[in-house]
């Protein structure tokens, strides 16, 4: 039986066929054929956000925490548009996202129609793949490699514009069994004879280290467990990229930290004095490596990647394996058993004698305060008061983001979702809504930044229109921290524009919305203020007044190697200088 | 253990035979990329070398096998080793690329340019052109009491070559296709 439908309906079939559930999106002309399918049927559900922008990013949310594809639904011209920033932030941070995109009808294509937009013009570089599709018959099976594209090999965002009357037009509905996935077929397995050249250089190694990163979270949670076993059976220190926390968990005998920028000071040390590093599923990004040249200088570099433009990208690589990191370890695992278990015991044990040494440096330690809550003591005491429940955490960015990758412990994969490679501000609170929404029980708390959060406030009526109880926990300095700490680092303390004078009363906020508000300014009062957030069955907006201007620390100064982290105050005015200043 | 032995070359699958990189000597290669024949494919190919900042010396592209929807791209660049290894990764991955190959470094390979030269002149001038277009194997193509226009097939030295010798004699006008190339052999 062949089955005519219309190209609105074809869309709503096709995301049944892929087993969405979640939809997020906004209405506009040119996608109404759509919504009024989606309006039709009970299987997908649709959460209207309050800026397009919002839909991706929660989509974001809803894939990073599920392992599955996230999808989001937008009008033509400024819906597109304001997809844009959103789907640059799944491609930078390889996070599987479907984007369907109204279009004007095809015979108006190209005439300046009302709400037109070039939508696969401008999001070419911004994507994965995108289609427009102009022939309703070829809707269907598009759909379907869409899904394809999106979550294999390294994962990313697609886009399909779907033209007005392609929606109205009816033709035959391929089915996804059926549909061609095309010749996009990313390798997954590793070459054994380098992986059989790793596992002899781990067996060897006197100073080795893991450097792990959101890859080992795409390939899915074998890969993580994979990932724990060969650490644990090994005794290899490991440490993380930002985008890579709770592969590996942080209560693990092995763990060193998050490494870069504002990463341990043990983790960067280890970075820096090593003699085998294995990059597993991560990219040498700038905020890791630091000043290129004197980048881990004695090591040997192995990097499992899935993606071969990222190996040599930026770091030459002495054994470098193309492939899934899930794949890759299995085979590590097995050659590395079958050759007898072996590791440098000797070397092993002095290695982690000198980290030891490291870890003395206390590299997070701050100075307290009883009068004014400190950010790192806010983060300390959420952790401790949320550590074992079944708990999500977004974040916005800047020094917040970082405070929270420094003090909050993840336990395991999935649960931490921030924005790495873009750094959007905005992203924290709609990824919050999205990862809500996958997980209505669950304890989703977003770490923000005042300035960051307000960047998509608007998502507080999402929140409270779909009963999301998301906890938007805002370490308000009335700064833009992260400027302000680089303005006091390179720009001789001369604060342009990183204060935010007119901030709203974020009770009062909250209440406008219909949701509950909290002010905490007082440390003593931060435990119970902490326990009422989490306690309340409803979005809160918990608006903690933090110490104005504190930095975050350790840091490794723009134009430094590792080994040249900054601990504290004491040598931060100015520390930025030379070549470094030019860099970001 | 043993150094990895880095071959010459790469392809889209694999990174294992990348050649040693981070020279800074830049060097030309010819880079022949096989494409789905889709629209927007020449954009991603040429947003590709934009947005990542990569030269683009010369550029052909055509459709060469209707039944199987596939156009050939080729591609004269310069850049390190490194820099071209990574523009033949990066092609790599974009979605609607088939196949990558550097004739550069994969051995001999032909590559050919047309050009069209159109050269304005009378007297002496006229005839020593008309001599040097003889020997270069250049046609004419068309004719007037005052101009030629030349075709010539050649390597694009050779092109240069012939334009540089029409430069004094009255040219006027080039246009060029760009190189269109195929590795020797069975290959």
């Amino acid at each position: 039986m062949t089955r005519q439908m219309t190209g609105a309906k074809m869309v709503v079939q096709a995301l049944k066929d892929q087993g969405v559930d979640t939809v997020f999106g906004y209405p506009g002309g040119a996608v109404l054929p759509i919504y009024d399918e989606i309006f039709q049927q009970n299987d997908i559900q649709h959460i209207l956000v309050r800026h397009e922008q919002a839909a991706l990013h929660a989509a974001e949310g809803y894939a990073r925490s599920t392992g599955k594809v996230g999808v989001a639904l937008v009008t033509s011209g400024p819906g597109a548009t304001n997809a844009v920033t959103g789907l640059t932030d799944a491609l930078m941070d390889s996070i599987p996202l479907v984007c369907l995109s109204g279009q004007v009808p095809t015979f108006m294509i190209g005439s300046d129609a009302f709400q037109e937009a070039d939508t696969v013009g401008i999001t070419r570089p911004c994507t994965k793949h995108n289609w427009l599709v102009k022939d309703t018959a070829k809707l269907s099976s598009t759909l379907h490699q869409a899904f394809h594209v999106a979550s294999s090999g390294r994962p990313g965002p697609v886009l399909i514009d779907i033209p007005k009357d392609v929606q109205f037009a009816s033709a035959e509905y391929t089915s996804k069994p059926k549909a061609p996935v095309g010749h996009y077929q990313p390798q997954v397995k590793g070459d054994m004879e380098t992986i059989t050249a790793l596992v002899e250089a781990i067996e060897n190694a006197e100073r080795p280290v893991f450097y792990t990163g959101g890859g080992v979270i795409n390939s899915g949670p074998a890969a993580s467990q994979l990932l724990r076993e060969l650490v644990d059976a090994t005794g290899i220190p490991i440490t993380s990229t930002l985008m890579g926390l709770g592969a590996y968990p942080a209560s693990g005998k092995g763990w060193l930290g998050m490494l870069g920028m504002h990463g341990l000071y043990e983790a960067n040390l280890a970075m820096h004095g090593c003699d085998l590093l294995i990059n597993i599923g991560a990219r040498f990004d700038d905020r890791i490596t630091g000043r290129l040249d004197a980048f881990s200088p004695k090591s040997k570099k192995a990097h499992i990647d899935i993606d071969p433009s990222s190996i040599n990208k930026v770091i030459k690589t002495d054994l470098p394996i193309v492939g899934d990191v899930g794949h890759v370890l299995e085979d590590m695992l097995k050659v590395w058993k079958a050759r007898g278990r072996k590791v440098n015991r000797e070397g092993l044990a002095k290695w982690w004698r000198q980290i030891e040494e490291w870890k003395q440096a206390n590299c997070l330690k701050y100075t307290g305060s009883e009068t004014t809550i400190k950010p790192q003591y806010a983060l300390q005491r959420l952790e401790a008061l949320t550590k074992g429940m079944d708990r999500y955490i977004t974040t916005e960015v800047g020094q917040h983001q970082m405070w929270a990758a420094q003090f909050l412990g993840f336990e395991d994969p999935n649960r931490w979702m921030t924005s790495g490679g873009l750094g959007t501000m905005g992203y924290g609170f709609p990824a919050s809504v999205g990862v809500q929404v996958a997980h209505p029980e669950s304890l989703v708390i977003n770490v923000a930044g005042e300035a960051s959060w307000l960047m998509n406030m608007q998502e507080m009526g999402t929140a409270v229109q779909y009963r999301l109880p998301v906890k938007q926990f805002i370490l308000n300095n009335e700064r833009l921290g992260m400027v302000r700490q680089w303005q006091q680092l390179l720009h001789g303390e001369r604060y342009s524009s990183s204060w935010s004078e007119a901030l709203p009363d974020f009770v009062k906020l909250a209440e406008a919305f219909g949701a509950k508000g909290i002010i905490c300014k007082d440390p003593a009062d931060l435990d119970d203020a902490i326990m009422e957030m989490i306690k309340h069955d409803g979005p809160v907006i918990f608006d903690c007044l933090v110490e104005k201007h504190e930095n975050c620390f350790p840091m490794i100064p723009s134009g430094e190697p590792h080994n040249k982290m900054l601990l504290g105050d004491a040598q931060a005015t100015n520390a930025i200088a030379g070549k470094g200043a030019v860099l970001v | 253990m043993s150094a990895l032995q880095i071959k010459k070359g790469s392809n889209k699958h694999s990174a294992y035979n990348l050649r040693p990189t981070f020279s800074d000597v830049s060097e030309a290669h010819t880079i022949t990329v096989l494409v789905e024949n889709e629209p927007g494919v020449l954009a991603r190919v040429i947003g590709l070398f934009s947005g990542r900042g990569y030269n683009i010396d010369s550029l052909t592209v055509a459709e060469v096998d209707h039944e199987g929807h596939l156009s050939r791209i080729t591609i004269v660049t310069t850049g390190t080793p490194q820099v071209i290894e990574q523009i033949k990764a990066q092609l790599g991955r974009i979605v609607s690329v088939r196949d990558v190959h550097d004739l550069t470094a994969e051995g001999s390979s032909v590559e050919r340019e047309l050009a069209l030269m159109k050269v304005v002149s009378s007297g002496e001038k006229r005839v020593e052109a008309l001599r040097l277009a003889d020997i270069f194997r250049a046609n004419v193509v068309d004719s007037t009491l005052e101009s030629f226009i030349f075709q010539l097939t050649g390597a694009p030295d050779k092109i240069d070559a012939f334009a540089d010798l029409m430069r004094p004699l009255g040219l006027v006008e080039v246009a060029r296709t760009g190189v269109a190339a195929l590795s020797r052999g069975t290959r």
